[in-house]
This record gives structure tokens, C-alpha cells and sequence, in this order.
């Protein structure tokens, strides 16, 4: 017999506090293979976020950091240029990412720095208990959004990922799903893709991950995932949006 | 020896070099950003990193990060751009990592204006950001001594992994001195807990998230105990014909340099005046101030602001002594103003 | 005879109910009989002969509950 599925080595043995169900998991894991196959983790730095994933630092089995929210990319640029042989990458939810820290992702990007982002999208504030993100769906109803989000109050949902793959300085943007096991598969080649891109220096690289959150939408795990399908999906299409080749 | 002329900003600039620094963050605003504009120039040609950040909160995570990495860092501002970085102050406080971080001050509230201030006192000296911290603050008053505190400002920043803060006024930033340009650091303490990749050793973690009541309240006691042991050490205060001294003032900065002048006028005219200068604002020199209680009969706090300092002074003296306030906003009174000041005193107080 | 065999660490398990839905092979149940240290009834596999050691439950499962070991 030989082992096909394992915990992989860049992951400590503490069990991770998430909901039932919730992505955050299943992209950590991808996250840890990844760096497990280049034979990396010694060689990587995380950054946590603030948001559900704030303890992502007790998971990783690399040196890690924790951020103020919003501003992991900016730790990451420092970081970066002070350590140009070390993979740096942050793990950003939607609300720490396009809110809060929309300044420092957007200009991460611009400045083109040899980071890999992994995004990760359930279209709320998952730890503060469901409010609005700016990734919320039109309609969508959240504690802030209780009437539904409506374009002429809230405004529009942001697709990050298409934004900053205009950006010069990007070199790889990608959108991915974790909703069923071709997705999952997609996600863990679109992250390998970005921190290779990350070691050939070509620039800025991230993956965004359509993620759940069964807890704030009110729904099962498995009705969770097929709501990424029937709703996430349309408005935030998957694929590569940027792939610089030098 | 080397002796060299230079302004206040570049004399700091330079002192950070001289004390290994090799990464500056930092966002533009008057009257601090000829040490970005030094920095810019020079880092890249020594192996070191130059960011000019979006902002003032990007710039300080990045110090954040930079520190992380175990590299001398820091950044330079000014009242609403250090306004911006307490966010980060207080993470790098409670992460404990060591950097400088340079205000130049100008006038609030607000924006403010561009003219010489002490405004900042308070801010600097409580912490500034959310939680239970201090940083250390240091007020020089020459260029020489924005040469000489830079390089002492991140020695005492690696020896109990703080933040360090130089507070200066912007004329001071502007003032052109011939200065003794220190030789280079060579020697730097090891940074066992810089997150640079696990190769061969077990995981590294920055982290200042401590959700347990008992983890919280440990941390905070243990930034008490270093606070409490800085306290002890590091004081500083320069003193200035308190012999026997009836008067006597203090103040910090450029401005007390100026005060000496008054000072000394004010000696002429009969009257025992003296000066206290804090070097350290916090740890304030209450020592200072309470070796001086005893002996005089009156203090005079001279800051420019609406009178900040002069709490810390009177805490110090502890009821003991009259502790007076004079203020101005905007610029630097001159040495006469004060002069008159203290003659005013010294005649009220029968003391001519 | 079964091509594969799945162990589960028990303990992470959250009866989540992603494995059970992703088996291609519907061989995953909840074991009603157990409850586990975070108050769950874990997952366990029903008909081992029939699982083919494809991966898809470790693959879907957030908490890094299953091994899985093929021939
Ligand atoms: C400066 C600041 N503002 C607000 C908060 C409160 N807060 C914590 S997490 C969070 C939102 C996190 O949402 P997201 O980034 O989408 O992550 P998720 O929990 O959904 O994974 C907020 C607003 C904070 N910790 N710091
Ligand atoms: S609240 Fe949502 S995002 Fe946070 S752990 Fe629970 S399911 Fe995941
Ligand atoms: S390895 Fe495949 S067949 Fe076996 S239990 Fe898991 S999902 Fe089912
Ligand atoms: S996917 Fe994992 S956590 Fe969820 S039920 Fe299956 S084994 Fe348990
Ligand atoms: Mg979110």
C-alpha cells in the first residue's frame, strides 16, 4: 500500500478551530502540499490575516507572522526586500483584504512584489459574525446588509482578482473554487503556480479561493459548497487572469 | 575625527546608517521627509531597502515586517502621519520588536501647520496607540546629538526590543551644524526570534494575539516588568547650573538649547536660574526633577504647546514645589522672552 | 478485495458531512455509536471492501481527518 492522502509536513499537528465544514481547512492543507512538494517550508514565511484565519500561525509549520488587519501585504513587501531568497506569502479574507487593506494589496500588486497572496472569499466577515464584506453578492442578505445588498446602497461586490490583474506588477492572478474535488485540485495547481512565479521573480502573484462559510450563510457544509456553485460563480468567474511568463 | 556640516535631518539620517540600519519605510510629510529623501538615496547602494509606501499605516507594517526579519529598520514622520502608525506602534510594542521611528513634529491638532511644536508630548510619551505600552522617547537638541540618539536609539531598541521614538522640532530637523560623524557600528546582538525561514531550527512566530485572560495578562506584566527595568536605566536628563539654582526650568529640544541663553541672561540680572533638559521624555527624569524640588523654589515648565510636560513635572514634584507653565504654539520663543519670564518670577517671588 | 484504506484520525473529525457527500463510491457514514473529544459523531467507513483508495474524502476533508492508502 502506499499513502495517497496525508497530512502534509508544512502543517503542525494542532487542530485547526474552524466551523464544520468551513474552507479555511481544505486551503490550508493545499497551501502546506504546496509548499511540501517544492521542498520549501524552511525557506517560507507566512503572514496571517486578521479575520477567521487570525490563528493560521498555530497550523503552518514555517515561520509565521500575524498581522494588523489589512496590512499583511505590507509586512510581506518589507519582509521580501530585506529576505529576496525567502517565499513570502500572506493569507487574506475578504474583509481584511479588499476592505481594510485595499490600499496595501493594491499597491503590493502595482509595486510588483514578489509575494504570493492567498485570497480567500465567503463573501462576509466570517469572525465578527456575518456582516458585509465589499464581497457580499448583490441581494445578499448579511447582519449589515439585512434587507439584502443592493447596488444602489451598498454598491457592487468586488472581484479582486480581476482588478489587480491590470496591474503591471502583477505576474500571476488566478481564481479558483474549493467546491468540489476538481476545484480543489485547480486550487492546489493555481497556488504551486504562484509561489513558482514567486521563485522565477516575475512579480506579484495571488490566488483568490471562493471559499464558505456555512456558519453566516445559514447553511450545511455541503449545501454551502453548492451555493459557491449556483451563486459565487457566476458573478466571481474562475480561471487565470494574469499569467506573465517573464 | 571627521567633522562635517550638516542639517539636523541628514545628521539623523546618517547616525541610523552609521548604526547599521538597512531598511527605511516611510511616507512623505513636511518637516520630516529630507530623512526619506536622505535614505533613498543612500540604502540602495549599500545592500539596504528604501520603500516609499502608500501611506503611513503601510509604512509602519512594513516596519513591522522589516524588524521581523531581524534588520535594523525604521521610519520618519510627522503629526498626522505618526497619528496613521499607532495602529502599528502598538503591534510592534507588543510583538516587541525593535525599530526607530522618527518624528519631526509639527502643529495640531488637525493638520496642523508646519511650524516648529511639543505637541506630540503627550502622544509620544502615553504610547500613543491602544493598549498598556510605552516606547522609548528620546528628544535631542543639536544635530550632533540626531547623529548621537539615532545610534543610541536602535541599540536601546535591540537591548529590550522596543520601539524607540526621536522626537524633534522641525527647525531642528532644519538647523545646519558642524558635526563629529561617529564611526560605524559593528557589533549587534544576536535576534534569536527573527522570522527568517525555519532552516534547521523550529518555527519562529510574531504574533501579538492572546485571547486567554491568563496569556493576556502575562504579556502585560511582562511588558511591565521591561517597561519598569527601562525606567530604571535609562533616564536621561542634562543639567544646567542647578548648583544653586532658585529657578528652575525645564524644557526639552532645540528650545532648551535656547533657554541656556535666558538662562544665562538671567544670571546676569541676579537671578539663580537653572535648566533641566530631559534627553529621555519617557522614562521621564523625574529624579531630575525631584533632586531639585528639595533644593529650589520654584520650577517653569517652557514647552511649545498648551502645557503637556509640564504634568509629568509636577507628578515628579509631588506638591513639593510650585511647578509654573509657559507656552507658545508655532515657534520658538527667544531667548528674551524667556528671560522676562523668569525675571517676572524671581521679582514675584522676592527672589532679586 | 478493496484497492484502498482509509484511517481516520477520529478525533479531528467534525461530522461535517463532506467526505459522505464526495465519496463516489457512497460507502461513508456517520457512526452514530461514538462521540468523539469535540462532541461529534466522526465519519467511518461502512463497506471497506469497496473503497478504491481514490483520495476524494482527504481531498474535501477540512480538518485533516482521513489518510488514505492505495495498492
Ligand atoms: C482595525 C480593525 N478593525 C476591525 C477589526 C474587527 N474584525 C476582525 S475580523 C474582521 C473581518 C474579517 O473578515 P474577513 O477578512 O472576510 O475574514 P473571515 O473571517 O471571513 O475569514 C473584522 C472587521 C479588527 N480586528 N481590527
Ligand atoms: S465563521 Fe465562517 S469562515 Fe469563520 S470558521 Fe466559521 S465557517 Fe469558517
Ligand atoms: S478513498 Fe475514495 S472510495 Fe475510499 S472512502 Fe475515500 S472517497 Fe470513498
Ligand atoms: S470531511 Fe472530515 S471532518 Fe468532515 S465528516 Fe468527513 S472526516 Fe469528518
Ligand atoms: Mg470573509
Amino acid at each position: 500500500m502506499k499513502t495517497v492522502f496525508k497530512k502534509p509536513e508544512s502543517l503542525t499537528d494542532a487542530k485547526f478551530h474552524y466551523c464544520p465544514g468551513c474552507s479555511h481547512g481544505i486551503i490550508h492543507r493545499l497551501i502546506a502540499e504546496c509548499l511540501d512538494e517544492l521542498k520549501i517550508r524552511e525557506q517560507t514565511i507566512g503572514i496571517c490575516p486578521v479575520g477567521c484565519s487570525v490563528l493560521a500561525y498555530e497550523y503552518f509549520n514555517c515561520d509565521m507572522l500575524e498581522a494588523a488587519h489589512g496590512r499583511a501585504p505590507a509586512i510581506a513587501t518589507a519582509m521580501k526586500r530585506l529576505l529576496p531568497d525567502r517565499y513570502l506569502f500572506t493569507y487574506q479574507g475578504d474583509g481584511d483584504l479588499a476592505s481594510i487593506g485595499m490600499g496595501e494589496i493594491v499597491h503590493a500588486s502595482l509595486r510588483g512584489e514578489k509575494i504570493t497572496v492567498i485570497f480567500v472569499n465567503n463573501t462576509l466577515y466570517g469572525m465578527t459574525g456575518g456582516q458585509m464584506a465589499p464581497t457580499t453578492l448583490l441581494g445578499q442578505v448579511t447582519t449589515t446588509s439585512p434587507y439584502g445588498r443592493s447596488k444602489d446602497w451598498e454598491g457592487y461586490p468586488a472581484k479582486m482578482a480581476e482588478l489587480l490583474a491590470q496591474n503591471e506588477g502583477s505576474a500571476y492572478i488566478c481564481r479558483t473554487a474549493v467546491n468540489d474535488p476538481p476545484n480543489v485540485v485547480k486550487t492546489k495547481r493555481a497556488i504551486k503556480k504562484a509561489l513558482q512565479t514567486q521563485a522565477r521573480g516575475l512579480g506579484f502573484s495571488m490566488v483568490e479561493v471562493l471559499s464558505t462559510c456555512p456558519t453566516n450563510w445559514g447553511l450545511s457544509p455541503v449545501e454551502a459548497m453548492k451555493w459557491v456553485e449556483e451563486n459565487m460563480i457566476p458573478y466571481y468567474p474562475l480561471g487565470e487572469f494574469k499569467v506573465k511568463e517573464e | 575625527m571627521k567633522k562635517v556640516l550638516m542639517k539636523g535631518n541628514e545628521a539623523l539620517a546618517e547616525g541610523a546608517l552609521i548604526a547599521g540600519c538597512r531598511g527605511f519605510f516611510g511616507y512623505p510629510i513636511t518637516p520630516s521627509s529630507e530623512i526619506a529623501e536622505y535614505m533613498a538615496r543612500k540604502l540602495p547602494k549599500i545592500g539596504g531597502a528604501f520603500i516609499q509606501a502608500e501611506s503611513e499605516l503601510a509604512a509602519i507594517n512594513m516596519i513591522y515586517g522589516g524588524s521581523s526579519t531581524g534588520t535594523r529598520v525604521m521610519t520618519a514622520s510627522s503629526g498626522p502621519g505618526i497619528s496613521l502608525k499607532q495602529e502599528g506602534i502598538s503591534f510592534i510594542s507588543e510583538a516587541e520588536l525593535p525599530c526607530l521611528i522618527v518624528n519631526v513634529s509639527r502643529g495640531g491638532p488637525g493638520l496642523g501647520g508646519i511650524q516648529p511644536s511639543q505637541a506630540d508630548y503627550f502622544q509620544a510619551t502615553r504610547g500613543g496607540g491602544h493598549g498598556d505600552y510605552r516606547i522609548i522617547v528620546l528628544a535631542p537638541s543639536s544635530s550632533q546629538e540626531m547623529m548621537d540618539l539615532a545610534i543610541l536609539a536602535f541599540e536601546l531598541a535591540d537591548k529590550y526590543r522596543t520601539p524607540v521614538m526621536i522626537m524633534a522640532e522641525g527647525t531642528l530637523g532644519n538647523l545646519m551644524e558642524p558635526v563629529i560623524v561617529r564611526e560605524a557600528v559593528t557589533e549587534f546582538l544576536d535576534k534569536p526570534w527573527a522570522t527568517t525561514g525555519c532552516v534547521g531550527r523550529k518555527p519562529n512566530v510574531i504574533n501579538t494575539l492572546h485571547l486567554s485572560q491568563e496569556e493576556l495578562e502575562g504579556r502585560n506584566r511582562h511588558l511591565t516588568e521591561k517597561y519598569k527595568m527601562i525606567s530604571k536605566n535609562e533616564k536621561r536628563a542634562e543639567s544646567f547650573l542647578l548648583d544653586d539654582a532658585e529657578i528652575v526650568v525645564v524644557a526639552f529640544g532645540l528650545l532648551a538649547r535656547i533657554i541656556k541663553k535666558s538662562v544665562m541672561e538671567a544670571r546676569k540680572k541676579g537671578v539663580k536660574a537653572g535648566l533641566i533638559r530631559p534627553v529621555t521624555l519617557w522614562p521621564f527624569p523625574d529624579e531630575h526633577i525631584q533632586a531639585v524640588s528639595r533644593t529650589a523654589r520654584t520650577i517653569l515648565s517652557v514647552e511649545i504647546n498648551m502645557g503637556q510636560m509640564v504634568e509629568d513635572i509636577r507628578l515628579a514634584a509631588g506638591g513639593k514645589i510650585p511647578v509654573e507653565f509657559y507656552g507658545r504654539i508655532g515657534f520658538t520663543p527667544n531667548p528674551e522672552e524667556i528671560t522676562r519670564q523668569l525675571l517676572f518670577i524671581a521679582e514675584r517671588e522676592g527672589l532679586l | 478485495m478493496a484497492r484502498g484504506r482509509v484511517i481516520f484520525l477520529a478525533e479531528r473529525c467534525k461530522a461535517c458531512g463532506l467526505c459522505v457527500e464526495f465519496c463516489p463510491k457512497n460507502i461513508l457514514v456517520f457512526d452514530d455509536h461514538t462521540i468523539n473529544v469535540l462532541g461529534f459523531h466522526p465519519v467511518m467507513l461502512l463497506q471497506p471492501d469497496e473503497c478504491t483508495g481514490c483520495g476524494i474524502c482527504g481531498l474535501m476533508c477540512p480538518d485533516l481527518v482521513i489518510q488514505v492508502e492505495r495498492e
